[in-house]
C-alpha cells in the first residue's frame, strides 16, 4: 500500500467523470429498492452515503449509519456476474425462408465498455473464476466481448457482514489483483492504488495528494480488522475427497428437509455458471431466437435425461451443488468455487449456511451459526 | 468464431428403425469441411424447438452423409421424427472425446452395448472395418430388453459373417422363435473367447449395464484402464459451459462422452450424479 495516493472525498466526482470521458459506462453501488446494487452511476451523490447493510442467514437490510462513507457495506445481492454473463441473453437467430432453407445469424453482444466502481475482493475472485470458465477452455464470445474492456475500481472491504467468510477462503477482504484501480475508504477520502496501465492513465487525471503514514496505517488496520471480525469459515483444505467420501452422510437428508430448492443461492452466487438454452419462436413463424438464461442445479429440469431426472430429489440437488462448489471445482479449476461472499447464506429464504453444512459433512473448520 | 452457431443441414434420407427409433441421414449445405472421430456427437437443431445431442455415424467414408439414429423420447426428438427428406435442420459439432481407436491398434476389440447404446458404437465398427488390418478380433455383444427393441438385425448378421468378427446378441425378453441368447448382455461373457491381455473394451448403454459389464470384464482379467465407456447427460451447450452434463468434476460433453472406466468408476451408478 506504500504507493497509495490520497483522493479527497469531494474529488470522487472527478474519478467518475474521468472514466466517463475515457468512454466507459460507469457502474457503481446505489441503494435502490432496499438493496445496494451495481447500477449506472453519473453523480457521486448517487453513492450510498451513510448506508450499511445488515446481513444474517435469510436476512438483508440496508440501514443508516452515522458516517460520511459510501462503501461502508459488504455485498449487495449481486456481484459483477450479471454484467458479464447475462441472466437472459439471445445467442443467435434462425430464419426460415420461403424455400424452407435455414439461415443462422449471431446476435452480436453490445460492445459497451463498462467501468465498475466498488468491486469487492470476493467479486474479483469470482470474476477470475468465471473468466476461466467462459474464456480459458472454450471462448464464449458474448462473455469475452464484455470482459475485454471491463475496467475495475476495487474497494477494499472494511465492513464485512455477519455472513462473510472471505478471509477463510483466501479471497478477501483485501483485493490483491484483478483491478485497474483500488480504493481504501477513510472518513476524509480514499487511498488509491494503481493496478494496471489503464488504471495509471485514469489516476493521472485525478487531483491526488500524498498519503500520510497515519492514513496508510488506518487503511491497513481497517482491512485487517475486517478479516478478524469474520467468524464463519470454511475448512481451508481441499474438501473434494471429504465430501465425495461422505455421499451417504445423514446431513444431506437433514438439509434437504429445510431446502426449498428455490435456486436463490445459485442466482446470487458470483461463480455459478449453469444456464439453460431454449428457442423463442417469433409469432410470424419465419424466425426463432435461441436464448440462454441462468439455470440452477436446484431446478427440476437441470438433470433431465431422455425421460427421467438424474437428480429427482432435493437431497441429490443440494449434494450436487455442495460437492461441486467445494469439491469438484478443484478438479475443474484448481480451487474451490466458493469465494466466501456469503450471499447464498443471506439470500437463502430458510437461512441454510454453507459453512455449517460443509463443516458438518466434511468435518473440520468451525462452521457458522451464532 | 461463435461455438454455439449451427450450420444448415438437409435431410437426404431417413430410415424407420423401429416404432420409436429412426435415423436421419444429413448433408451439410454450406460445402465447408466436416470431420469427426468415432464416438463424437453433434447438436441437432429443430427450427423453433431447440437442440439435442446425437452421436454421429458416417454412412460411408467421404460420402458426406452423416447418420444420426434417434429415439423419439422428448419434445425435440418427437418432432424430429416427423421430418421428411428435403427438410432442413441445424447441426453443430462434432463435440467431445471419442473412442480410443488409436489405443485399440493391434488389439482385440470388445464392443458391449445395451439398448440404443448400439448407435454410438456403430461408428467403432465402421472404423475398424475401414482399417481392418489395424485391429485384431472384434467381438460385438449387443443386449436389449425385448427383441422388439433390436434394430439393425441384417447389419449384425452381415458383421457376424465377416472373418474374425463375433456377434453375440442377447434379449432379456425374447419373441417366439428367437435364436439368440436370453438374459443380460453380461451373461454373454461366458461365450467369449477373451484374451484379456490383448483386448480393449468399449461399452455403451445404460449405466447399470456398463457398470456390470466393466466389473464383469475386469473380473475376467481385463485391465481397468482398457475398459472405456460412453456417458450420457443433459447437454445444452456441448462446449462445457452450461453445466448440465457435469459428472463429478467432468463435463461429459467436453471431457467425454467417452471415458476410461477409472475416470468415472467412483460415481458410476451412484444415484444423483
Amino acid at each position: 500500500m506504500d504507493k497509495s495516493r490520497f483522493l479527497p472525498r469531494q474529488a470522487f466526482q472527478v474519478l467518475i467523470d474521468a472514466l466517463s470521458d475515457a468512454g466507459f459506462c460507469v457502474v457503481g453501488p446505489i441503494a435502490k429498492d432496499g438493496a445496494i446494487q451495481y447500477l449506472e452511476l453519473h453523480d457521486a451523490h448517487q453513492l450510498p452515503h451513510g448506508r450499511t447493510d445488515e446481513q444474517a442467514p435469510g436476512h438483508y437490510r440496508v440501514t443508516e449509519m452515522d458516517s460520511p462513507r459510501c462503501f461502508a457495506w459488504a455485498t449487495g445481492p449481486q456481484a459483477l456476474k450479471p454484467y458479464l454473463f447475462g441472466a437472459h441473453e439471445a445467442l443467435w437467430n434462425a430464419r426460415r425462408d420461403a424455400q424452407g432453407a435455414l439461415h443462422f445469424e449471431t446476435v452480436q453482444a453490445e460492445p459497451k465498455a463498462l467501468a465498475v466502481i466498488g468491486a469487492r475482493a470476493c467479486d474479483l475472485a469470482a470474476l477470475a473464476l468465471q473468466d476461466r470458465h467462459f474464456i480459458d477452455a472454450v471462448r464464449d464470445p458474448y462473455y469475452a466481448a464484455r470482459r475485454t474492456d471491463l475496467f475495475i475500481v476495487a474497494v477494499h472491504c472494511a465492513y464485512p457482514a455477519d455472513t462473510c467468510f472471505c478471509a477463510s477462503t483466501g479471497d478477501g477482504p483485501h483485493a490483491t489483483s484483478g483491478f485497474d484501480l483500488a480504493l481504501s475508504e477513510l472518513d476524509q477520502g480514499y487511498l488509491l492504488e494503481v493496478g494496471s496501465s489503464r488504471g495509471a492513465d485514469i489516476a493521472q487525471r485525478l487531483p491526488l495528494q500524498d498519503a500520510s503514514d497515519a492514513q496508510l496505517r488506518q487503511a491497513e488496520d481497517e482491512v485487517n480488522e475486517a478479516a478478524r471480525r469474520q467468524y464463519r469459515r470454511l475448512p481451508s483444505r481441499d474438501l473434494r475427497d471429504a465430501l465425495f467420501g461422505a455421499l451417504a452422510h445423514p446431513r444431506w437428508e437433514a438439509v434437504a428437509a429445510r431446502c426449498l430448492a428455490c435456486g436463490n443461492c445459485t442466482s446470487v452466487c458470483p461463480t455459478c455458471f449453469c444456464h439453460a438454452e431454449h428457442d423463442a419462436p417469433q409469432l410470424g413463424g419465419e424466425s426463432s431466437q435461441h436464448v440462454r438464461e441462468w439455470d440452477s442445479c436446484f431446478s427440476e429440469g437441470h438433470s433431465y435425461l431422455h425421460g427421467f431426472l438424474v437428480r429427482g430429489e432435493t437431497r441429490q440437488r443440494y449434494r450436487q451443488w455442495l460437492t461441486h462448489k467445494l469439491g469438484s471445482w478443484h478438479e475443474q479449476y484448481g480451487r474451490s468455487g466458493c469465494v466466501g461472499c456469503g450471499r447464498c447464506i443471506t439470500w437463502c429464504p430458510v437461512g441454510i449456511d454453507i459453512t455449517e453444512e460443509a463443516s458438518t459433512i466434511a468435518g473440520g473448520g468451525t462452521g457458522g451459526g451464532a | 468464431m461463435n461455438p454455439y452457431l449451427p450450420r444448415e443441414a438437409e435431410i437426404v434420407g431417413r430410415t424407420e428403425e423401429s416404432s420409436n427409433t429412426f435415423s436421419l441421414h444429413l448433408r451439410l449445405t454450406d460445402g465447408r469441411p466436416y470431420d469427426f472421430a468415432p464416438g463424437q456427437f453433434n447438436m441437432l437443431y429443430l427450427f423453433g424447438a431447440g437442440e439435442v445431442p446425437i452421436s454421429v455415424v458416417a454412412d460411408a467414408p467421404d460420402s458426406g452423409v452423416l447418420t444420426h439414429t434417434i429415439r423419439a423420447l422428448g419434445r425435440v426428438t418427437n418432432a424430429l421424427q416427423a421430418l421428411q427428406v428435403g427438410d432442413r435442420i441445424g447441426l453443430r459439432g462434432p463435440y467431445g472425446r471419442g473412442w480410443p481407436m488409436h489405443e485399440a491398434h493391434g488389439r482385440d476389440v470388445l464392443i458391449v452395448t445395451g439398448g440404443l447404446g448400439c448407435a454410438p458404437s456403430v461408428s467403432i465398427i465402421h472404423h475398424i472395418l475401414g482399417h481392418r488390418e489395424d485391429y485384431g478380433h472384434v467381438h460385438i455383444l449387443q443386449g436389449v430388453k425385448h427383441t422388439d427393441d433390436l434394430i439393425w438385425r441384417a447389419q449384425y448378421d452381415a458383421w457376424g459373417s465377416l472373418p474374425n468378427v463375433q456377434v453375440l446378441l442377447a434379449a432379456d425378453v425374447a419373441e417366439p422363435g428367437w435364436h439368440g441368447h436370453v438374459g443380460l448382455v453380461t451373461t454373454l461373457f461366458e461365450q467369449l473367447d477373451l484374451q484379456p491381455e490383448r483386448s480393449i473394451a468399449m461399452l455403451c448403454g445404460p449405466e447399470v449395464m456398463m457398470r456390470a459389464a466393466a466389473e464383469g470384464l475386469h473380473a475376467r482379467g481385463l485391465a481397468a484402464g482398457s475398459i472405456y465407456l460412453s456417458m450420457e447427460r443433459n447437454m445444452q451447450c456441448a462446449v462445457g459451459h452450461c453445466g448440465h452434463c457435469q459428472f463429478g468434476g467432468s463435463f461429459v460433453c467436453r471431457d467425454g462422452p467417452v471415458f476410461a472406466w477409472p475416470e468415472v468408476r467412483a460415481l458410476l451408478g451412484v444415484r444423483g450424479f
